[in-house]
């Protein structure tokens, strides 16, 4: 592969007994393990035993064998897919205040509606916008918005299922892969 | 039946076989010591935490079963934090269970509160807060399932006071439920056809031996593929006696301190099987220097261990035992089928023009040093003698520093399980309740721990404890006044500028301290008492025994590879030529 090629992150799908301290052994592995966390989501699944954790890894901190070896040790870590971008569908949240007079709110509204964004809350100078959609289209969004004074921008870190295809399914099953 | 927390926990480490474990009560421990009155486990009080982990540590090292210890919370977990980082760098199987502060007032800064679990996550295998009495079997259960399977390692399990007070419906479950934990003990058999192809193929091949075939019980295997296939062996550090020392085929020590030949064999091989072994950087030197000619074939029960410091040509992830006894199902018959002397097959040539060549390596880069009748007294000679006056199968237990390069390079290691070391953390004070532990786990064995000065000051408390249970262990110290592996580095590479080494020969005097300790204690500074002080403490078998060898400081550590120079730069004692007789 072309080395210029490479993803900058890898997405790992992990599914993990839902016990508490699991976050922890997960984030203090990667901490002492000097992997660096992109963005990190955590839930419950349709099963209450098992949360699924999504987490972004930094592609260069680390190879992906050894991330995922090294989680796999953790005895409440059940499994581990890693979603390749074209095989997953990842979505992203984000809530964002921007400051909007007047004169900027229809401006701002039309830059929403091209999103797809919705206005969940709007005040004298400002206004919330919540946006869903691939990690990119949001970067996008609110570079977008930086112009108009952006007050305060949460994320939740990507959440990802692999795609389900009209052709079996290739995910990567990374456990084991020495075998 | 209706039973408290705490009864059940004993209850239950009576049923994982627990015959003896090492602590100290403390407040939140209390309950739990209660019912061990009536218990069939043999407990033994040690005088300092530390101690009771290294016990557990040196009687797991001894014996293969894990090694229970019991502390209480807060400043009696902190103490037992350093075996357990020790044990999980060697992966050394331990039960450790902590009290904790009632788990009402978790939380609230509680006197001898901290968060054990928090704290021991990173140096556990896993650990466990129990929140309800009912688990408590369930728990221990899985805890000695874990910390014995796959790789092994400590595990800890913390019991608030009001959970052991608390009632529960005793039950014992039959099997361990663990959906996140199958460690793959079989290799692959593909994998396995092709490392005997591979091994059939090479011309300088070596067997990297570490800590891994002792775990895995694999000592024999390993005599067999190694016969088998006429291989020479390296035993690294944590796995001295893995195959003995006055084999043919065994070259001892690679390594930092390891001895010429182990060290270049690796170097210039063409093929290194590692059964078990990690590629520690105290083996490798430089990694991009490193047996650069070398395939490689890594056999290890902990897929996170292969292709992280070394990418293998074969990897192969299972048991060590396991795996070998299928690679030499798989070396015979391909042997049988592309032997050299088969019609038009090239493989499994002879072995003897590499054999030879590092013969003449060890001919001509023997360890050497020099022992003058009229001293000073040398510490490699307080060794080789203890080495010639006590039994083949006498435990060897060590702290960390000269000493132990010393022991491990020199002392002839013709049996498994007969050396007792911290070589991942590097533990000074590692070696008397190491040593202890061993004892209490093979009592009909003599263990002799070689010690430093500096290394004995740290955890020599626990001769009273040895005193007072009378197991009468003995200990060597070499007495060079100095943390000589500091002083060493501190001359070599800091310009002989000596900083805060310096420790005094005679204060504190051991003799008086062993003395007052419960133990007999002995001092020699020439080499004609060293045998005979030997002798006289071989035959004390009703207590501790201690030696205090006054020994040459100047002596330092040879061979040595630098740390960030290659393999290819192993600096030997300038006196080789002239000691070996060989110039």
């Amino acid at each position: 592969m072309n080395p210029t090629l490479e993803p900058k992150y890898h997405i790992l799908a992990v599914l993990v007994e839902n016990k508490f301290g699991v976050l922890t052994r997960v984030s203090g592995l990667f901490a002492r393990r000097g992997f660096n966390i992109v963005s990190l989501a955590v839930s419950p699944t349709e099963d209450e035993n098992y949360s699924r954790m999504t987490i972004v890894v930094d592609a260069e901190s680390a190879p992906l064998e050894q991330v995922t070896k090294q989680l796999n040790k953790l005895i409440p870590v059940i499994k581990i897919q890693e979603l390749s971008s074209d095989q997953a569908v990842e979505r992203e949240l984000m809530l964002v205040t921007v400051k909007s007079s007047a004169e900027a709110r229809s401006q701002i509204t039309e830059l929403a509606a091209i999103f797809e964004a919705r206005i969940e809350d709007v005040g004298y100078d400002a206004i919330t916008i919540l946006a869903a959609g691939r990690p990119e289209k949001l970067d996008a969004m609110s570079d977008l918005l930086t112009p108009f004074g952006i007050v305060e921008l949460q994320r939740t870190g990507r959440i990802a299922l692999p795609k389900l295809g009209r052709r079996p399914a290739r995910l990567r099953a990374v456990k084991d892969q020495n075998r | 039946m209706k039973l408290t927390g705490a009864q059940a926990l004993i209850k239950s480490l009576e049923l994982e076989n627990t015959e003896v474990m090492f602590g100290l009560p403390g407040g939140a421990i209390l309950p739990v010591y209660d019912p061990l009155i009536d218990s069939s486990i043999r407990h033994i009080l040690v005088r300092h935490e530390q101690g009771a982990g290294h016990m557990a540590e040196g009687y797991a090292h001894a014996t293969g079963r894990p090694g229970v210890a019991m502390v209480t919370s807060g400043p009696g977990a902190t103490n037992i934090v350093t075996p357990l980082c020790d044990a999980y760098m060697d992966s050394i199987p331990l039960v450790v269970v902590t009290g904790q502060v009632p788990y009402s007032v978790i939380g609230t800064d509680a006197f001898q509160e901290c968060d054990t679990v928090g704290i021991t996550m990173p140096v556990t295998k896993h650990n466990w807060l129990i929140t309800d009495a009912q688990d408590i079997p369930r728990v221990v259960r899985e805890a000695f399932h874990v910390a014995t399977s796959g790789r092994p390692g400590p595990v800890l399990i913390d019991i608030p006071k009001d959970i052991a007070m608390q009632e529960m419906n005793w039950y014992w479950p039959e099997v361990v439920d663990l959906p996140g934990y199958k460690p793959t003990t079989e290799g692959h058999p593909k994998q396995i056809k092709d490392a005997a192809r591979l091994m059939g193929e090479a011309k300088r091949p070596i067997i990297y031996a570490g800590g891994g075939i002792l775990k895995a019980r694999a000592a024999e295997a390993l005599r067999e593929l190694a016969e088998m296939t006429g291989i020479p062996v390296v035993t690294t550090l944590m796995a001295r006696g893995a195959f003995p020392d006055d084999h043919d085929l065994c070259l001892g020590m690679p390594g930092m301190h390891g001895n010429y030949t182990a060290v270049t064999a690796m170097q210039e091989s063409d093929l290194l099987i590692a059964l078990g072994s990690r590629f520690d950087d105290r083996v490798t030197g430089k990694i991009d220097g490193f047996a650069p000619e070398a395939k490689i074939i890594h056999v290890d029960i902990d897929p996170a261990e292969i292709g992280k410091v070394r990418r293998p040509d074969v990897p192969i992830v299972g048991d060590c035992r396991l795996v070998i006894e299928e690679m030499i199902k798989a070396v015979r018959s391909d042997q049988d089928k592309n032997g050299n002397g088969k019609k038009g097959c090239k493989r499994w040539p002879t072995l003897d023009p590499w054999r030879a060549h590092l013969r003449e390596y060890q001919e001509r880069y023997p360890l050497v040093y020099e022992q003058f009748d009229d001293g000073p007294l040398k510490p490699q000679f307080c060794i080789d003698q203890l080495n010639a006056l006590t039994p083949d199968d006498t435990i060897v237990a060590s702290g960390v520093g000269q000493h132990q390069m010393w022991a491990s390079q020199r002392w002839t290691f013709n049996h498994p399980y007969t050396w007792v070391n911290s070589g991942g953390l590097g533990t000074m004070g590692f070696a008397v309740p190491a040593a202890i532990g061993a004892k209490v786990g093979k009592p009909e064995r003599m263990v002799w721990a070689v010690d430093g000065d500096g290394c004995f000051q740290m955890t020599a408390q626990e001769l009273v404890t040895a005193a007072s249970e009378r197991i009468p262990v003995k200990i060597a110290i070499l007495n060079n006044a100095y943390l000589g592996m500091v002083r060493q580095w501190q001359e070599m590479f800091y310009e002989e500028r000596y900083s805060e080494v310096y420790l005094s020969p005679d204060l504190p005097d051991y003799v008086m301290w062993a003395e007052a300790m419960g133990c007999v204690g002995f001092r020699v500074d020439s080499p004609e008492d060293v045998g005979p002080t030997i002798e006289k403490a071989n035959e004390v078998d009703d207590r501790p025994v201690v030696i205090d060898f006054r020994t040459d400081y100047r002596e330092k550590v040879y061979p040595m590879v630098a740390v960030g120079t290659a393999n290819s730069e192993v600096i030997v004692d300038p006196d080789t030529e002239r000691l070996s007789g060989k110039s």
